[in-house]
């Protein structure tokens, strides 16, 4: 976590964590993306906006390694990458939370937690007999989510027997706990209620806080104005504009999401 | 910045006491259930001869089960599992007849299982078949085949190394057969492999949730292939005790195998949706179905009506599955 820590500069000139140029994608006749730049900073949330089908998920695939762009640079802490699958992209520290779909309910949370990287017992039960360290697995659950400062009934619990946010929260606690450069998170309360939703956004803030960026993709214009530091706003495969909440209300944002206000993308 | 802090998530003490409890504690008491009313109803049934028996009675369907677990863990099904074992004692059997190792001859016959379930595993794998078709049509090949290759008739199979694990000791009043001893042995084998490494718990991951298990990073169609070609070994290491059990190589044998063994997984708490259950249940589901058999012997009931009573109850077993899967 060291040079993550950094605290983001309100002005000046804040570190690039993840830069992508000129991005193209098209689907046959479809351009999903057509030649998009984007900028995440240190430190910050990032809110990605957008009406259906603007592009937000093929951006946000291209820059985990879930979908190769026909062209374009992206580059991660200024180095250019090129991921192939989603595996090298966790591997480079970029750690994504789905809508859904991203836990295994019958498991309890540390299994989880740790799912595809499990520890293993140290010395030859490990290496041999490739046992399991469930003990550490469980003390290190237990600690990440005292960090993050997020209550479960208890850490043995199978996800199956969590409500909604707790659910995604484990999903959330994952991608904290992995992620070294930034966590992605593609609609994380859409299927929450109000005050589920409050729990998972708590949880990003604390991710946040704790000096990782991350991009949040969301339809909640509240929730979106509450945590973004920034909204990046797509269009029909572009870039309309990055706004600051500060700067900008709620229905200027719409009203360039829909076109009806165009802005110098800059 | 907000009024919206969230409050503390909201304890689910109930479901949550649930967890905790003992996974195979249902099929124990059915268990016991069905010894009552047997001990009740023939004094025979608790003689410890009548134990050692429905022991190895069990230990066919038992071991297959361990197989037929895996799969269903992976929400697949497997109903080649009795014509897998059998290939391994026809194959076997006939080698060592025409005068080759009989250990040369099982290692060769086991290896012919393991591959058998590998071509299983790579059809459902690498070209998504459902694995009912599968393994249904694995079944009706192979079943044909073996009968073909014996001209259809069985063939009595003596010898000492193939009959190894038909031997007997004596514990107590108990009498055991190195067939029992291996059964267990292979069921803690695989309980090791399913609760203690990372390959298990991928397994439930795949079975549980193919996609998150995708997403993390798990090889899911390599683990589906070793898992079909772990079941396959399993068949063929079954074919040994079969022979121990029997010296026959039957290309009719284990017609009920498919039936008695997904019995077993289901009624020892393995879910047929995937990703739940364990051996445990299983070991105790294999029992269960031990000694419904020999119970019903012991009365001096059809065998028909054995087939009937097992088939009740997988369709009992199943439908509880299905009502806990609604309430989840
Ligand atoms: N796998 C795909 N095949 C074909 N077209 C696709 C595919 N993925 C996305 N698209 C198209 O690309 C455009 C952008 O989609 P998407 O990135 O999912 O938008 P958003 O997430 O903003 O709703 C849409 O027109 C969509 O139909
Ligand atoms: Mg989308």
């Amino acid at each position: 976590m060291s040079a993550l820590t950094a605290t983001p500069e309100i002005d000046g000139a804040p570190r690039i964590v993840l830069e992508a140029r000129n991005i193209v994608k098209s689907y046959g006749h479809v351009v999903a993306l057509d030649g998009v730049d984007f900028d995440l900073r240190a430190g910050e949330i990032l809110a990605v906006v957008g009406d259906n089908g603007a592009g937000k998920s093929t951006l946000i695939k291209t820059l985990t390694g879930a979908v190769v762009p026909d062209s374009g640079e992206i580059l991660l802490d200024g180095q250019p990458v090129h991921f192939k699958g989603p595996l090298d992209a966790r591997h480079r520290g970029i750690e994504t939370v789905y809508q859904d779909l991203a836990v295994a309910p019958a498991l309890d949370i540390p299994s989880n937690l740790f799912l595809g990287r499990e520890l293993l017992a140290p010395g030859i039960l490990g290496s041999v007999f490739r046992r399991l360290d469930k003990r550490r697995m469980r003390e290190e659950a237990e600690k990440a989510m005292a960090d993050l400062k997020f209550r479960l009934p208890s850490i043995a619990s199978r996800v199956e027997n969590l409500s909604g946010g707790q659910r995604q929260g484990v999903a959330v606690a994952r991608a904290a706990v992995f992620a070294r450069k930034l966590a992605i998170m593609d609609e994380p309360t859409a299927a929450l209620g109000v005050r589920e939703t409050g729990q998972v956004l708590e949880l990003i803030r604390a991710i946040r806080d704790r000096g990782l960026p991350v991009v949040l993709i969301s339809h909640n214009m509240p929730n979106v104005f509450e945590l973004a530091d920034r909204i990046f706003i797509m269009r029909l495969g572009r870039r309309a504009a990055v706004v600051s909440p500060k700067t900008h209300t709620m229905a200027d944002v719409v009203a360039i999401m829909t076109g009806a206000v165009k802005v110098e993308a800059g | 910045m907000s009024s919206a802090t969230p409050s503390a998530p909201e304890a689910s003490a109930g479901l949550f006491s649930r967890t905790k409890a003992i996974p195979a504690v249902g099929p124990i008491l059915v268990l016991l259930a069905f010894c009552l009313v047997f001990a009740i109803t023939n004094p025979r049934f608790l003689a410890p001869h009548n134990q050692s028996i429905i022991l190895q009675q069990t230990i066919v369907v038992g071991t297959l089960a361990i197989g037929q677990t895996l799969v269903i863990l992976t929400a697949g099904i497997d109903l080649a599992v009795g014509a897998i074992c059998v290939l391994g004692t026809i194959v076997a059997g006939k080698l060592v007849l025409l005068g080759y190792d009989p250990l040369l001859s099982m290692l060769f016959a086991v290896f012919l299982c393991t591959l058998s379930g590998f071509v299983a595993g790579a059809l459902v794998s690498r070209l998504d078949l459902p694995p009912f078709i599968v393994t249904l049509g694995t079944l009706g090949i192979l079943t044909a085949a073996l009968r073909l290759i014996s001209k259809g008739g069985a063939f009595p199979v003596q010898d000492d190394f193939l009959g190894l694990t038909g031997n007997t000791f004596r514990v107590g009043s108990f009498v055991l057969t190195y067939g029992v001893i291996a059964m267990l042995l292979l069921y803690a084998i695989v309980w090791y492999l399913l609760n203690e490494t990372r390959w298990g718990r991928h397994l439930y991951a795949i079975g549980n949730n193919p996609e998150a298990a995708r997403l993390v990073g798990i090889p899911v169609r390599l683990h589906l292939l070793q898992v079909y070609a772990l079941a396959g070994l399993i068949y063929g290491l079954t074919a040994w005790l079969a022979l121990g059990r029997i010296p026959n190589a039957d290309p009719n044998a284990l017609q009920t195998a498919n039936l008695d063994s997904i019995t077993a997984v289901v009624i020892g708490g393995t879910s047929l949706f995937g990703g739940r259950g364990g051996l445990v249940g299983t070991l105790i589901g294999a029992l269960i179905v031990g000694v419904l058999r020999n119970g019903l012997t012991l009365a001096g009931i059809d065998p028909l009506w054995q087939d009937l009573v097992t088939g009740i109850l997988v369709i009992v077993a199943v439908a509880f599955d299905q009502l806990s899967r609604r309430r989840r």
